[in-house]
């Protein structure tokens, strides 16, 4: 392990954080050995000559197909989860703002897209620096330091900075739903800029860094694996902040806002669902036992989720909807994200119902407390995250607990875990309240946040982007 | 018994439903139109402006008494209008209504309103 963090922090970043170190040589030499006894031989003599030839180069990281290949699948599928995630939010407010809240998804697309490449990155996995509050790496600004870099992991560093480009992309989209059908398009764009570099990147180098304070918390870190805190806890908290800061929707709750299409809904979440395999499985950075295991309980958990939701609505209201199987879908892959590493198919079933009850009682509170956080994004990846980052302390299993006790010299308990996990989820919940609280004010007072009521009523389709989402409803 | 129609903006609805209701008029049929007065709407095309041919509007019918007439009007008027009145706003049609039959009961006329 030393030898990859004396390289580079994102290296050992990961390495230790978001997966193991790449095949070892005698994994290779495994391989081999499965094979007849003439490969053998050749084997051999191939590995001779490696080796003899990879000590003269001082031992450079090479790139392995299967790995590569994996990593570039799973960067697609996460970055198909934003059109998914624009299709889920489209369909879900009113005909006349439809376009402007699938252009919150495509706006992070393009503005994080470019941010993320020239500064995100080196923010996010370059050393830490200012007391560790932040990352940086002047060899990272536009990715320039990387252009023949192979991660020890096995795969060239583009992929993984790319990988890791499409969850700071979906993450300030995912709040987009708590102010929904009444933002300025002007200062939502401004809006994420600032709050990826001001509260993404921090978190996620907090979380995910090497050299991140929650990354060495306890004997074997703060357990996230995909991005409980970093992406679900994060984005939901702030959208809490910001559907209180920005107030009602006109007419709310009075005026019953109905979604302008579920079958939108639903197709977005199906698109979420299979995206989710790239979000979770491709956070081993690897192919092989860890990303199968991610990928089991992921599927598990989200159909638990699903089914727990259905139950819920079929006892309270005796009929299942379709946006409650979409929500209880979400709210088990929401659940399962920090835990897919470390929980086996029990515990991804017992998450999934367990997330989708909390969810589900979060979003009757809302109702009664009243305040407008239109698509639930606090409800379902907030208190979603939250369950599921402080839950999974009690499904993990046997062989973490044995290498946390030996990490930690003796014994490790459920309850220093659990410790270390509600220390993260606190800091998060603190953090992002906090500094986008601050944002939101500065906005508000500089740009404005919120559209003017003629705006807001016109609906923003028009009033922001002079486009109607539904012409074919009228004839024109 | 006199029937109005009254096609206005798309954005007043929610005003105009709010001012009949504050005025115990609850009972309307609404229903999006497409149609042409003296406005005309913009929309952006690929960098383009493009005015449309016919634009998107809603109307609103409302069965009543002749006495209720001048309020229905005043209120749709006044909550319609935006500011001080601008090309678009929309129209407003009184006509005789002969007949009214409620389906479920057989009622007719004033009774069935």
């Amino acid at each position: 392990m030393s030898e990859v963090v004396q390289r580079a922090p994102a290296n050992s970043a990961v390495a230790r954080g978001k997966s193991r170190p790449t095949l070892t040589k005698e994994e290779d030499m495994r391989r081999f050995l499965k094979g007849s006894a003439l490969t053998l031989l050749c084997a051999f003599g191939v590995l001779w000559a490696k080796s003899a030839g990879a000590q003269a180069a001082a031992a450079a990281p090479v790139s392995d197909t299967g790995i590569t290949a994996w990593m570039l699948t799973s960067t697609a599928l996460v970055l198909l989860m934003v059109p998914g995630l624009a299709l889920f939010y489209g369909g879900l407010v009113r005909a006349k703002n439809v376009l402007s809240s699938m252009m919150h998804s495509f706006a992070a697309m393009a503005l994080i897209g470019v941010l993320w490449a020239v500064c995100g990155y080196s923010l996010s996995f370059g050393p830490g620096i200012l007391g560790g509050w932040i990352g940086w790496d002047p060899k990272l600004f536009c990715l320039l330091g990387i252009d023949e870099k192979i991660m020890s992991a096995g795969t060239p560093e583009y992929v993984f900075a790319m990988f890791q480009g499409k969850f700071a992309i979906i993450t300030p989209a995912l709040i987009a739903g708590a102010f929904a059908e009444r933002i300025k398009f002007k200062t939502y764009c401004v809006f994420i800029v600032l709050w990826s570099i001001l509260v993404y990147s921090p978190l996620c180098h907090w979380v995910w860094a090497a050299d991140g304070f929650l990354f060495k918390l306890g004997a074997k870190g703060a357990i996230d694996f995909a991005g409980g805190t970093v992406v679900h806890i994060s984005s939901g908290v702030s959208a809490l902040v910001l559907a209180l800061f920005i107030g009602r929707r006109r007419g709310y709750p009075k005026t019953a806002m109905h979604p302008n299409n579920l079958t939108m809904t639903l197709l977005g979440a199906g698109l979420l669902w299979v995206g989710w395999f790239g979000f979770n499985a491709g956070s081993a950075v690897n192919s092989n036992l860890d990303s199968a295991r991610a990928l089991t309980v992921t599927q598990v958990a989200a159909a638990a989720g699903a089914i727990m939701w259905m139950l819920l609505e079929a006892f309270h209201h005796k009929k299942a909807t379709s946006l409650g199987m979409g929500s209880g879908i979400l709210a088990g892959l929401v659940a399962i994200t920090p835990a897919a590493g470390v929980v086996k198919v029990p515990g991804a079933l017992a998450l999934g119902c367990i997330a989708s009850i909390i969810c589900y009682l979060a979003i009757q509170i809302k109702a009664k407390v009243g305040y407008d956080d239109s698509l639930d994004v606090f409800g379902v990846h907030g208190v979603g995250g939250i369950t599921g980052a402080l839950c999974l302390t009690f499904f993990i299993r046997e062989t973490w607990w044995a290498d946390a006790a030996k990490a930690a010299g003796g014994s490790w308990t459920v309850g220093q875990q659990f410790a270390v996990q509600a220390t993260a989820v606190g800091c998060t919940i603190l953090y992002a309240a906090v500094v986008t609280l601050i944002l939101a004010f500065i906005l508000d007072k500089t740009l404005g946040l919120r559209a003017s009521v003629k705006d807001e009523v016109t609906g923003l389709d028009q009033s922001m982007h002079g486009e109607q989402g539904y012409g074919m409803l009228n004839l024109n | 018994m006199k029937l109005i129609t009254a096609i206005i903006q798309p954005d007043k609805l929610d005003e105009v439903r709010e001012a009949l209701i504050a005025k115990q008029i609850g009972r309307v049929t609404v229903s999006r139109v497409s149609g042409r007065g003296q406005s005309i709407e913009e929309q952006i095309y690929r960098g383009q402006d493009v005015g449309l041919d016919l634009i998107s509007k809603i109307r609103i019918d409302i069965a009543c008494d002749e006495k209720m007439v001048e309020v229905i009007c005043e209120t749709i008027m006044k909550a319609a209008r935006h500011e001080d009145g601008k090309i678009g706003d929309g129209k407003i049609f009184v006509t005789p209504l002969d007949e009214c039959i409620r389906i479920r009961t057989g009622e007719r006329g004033m009774r069935a309103l």
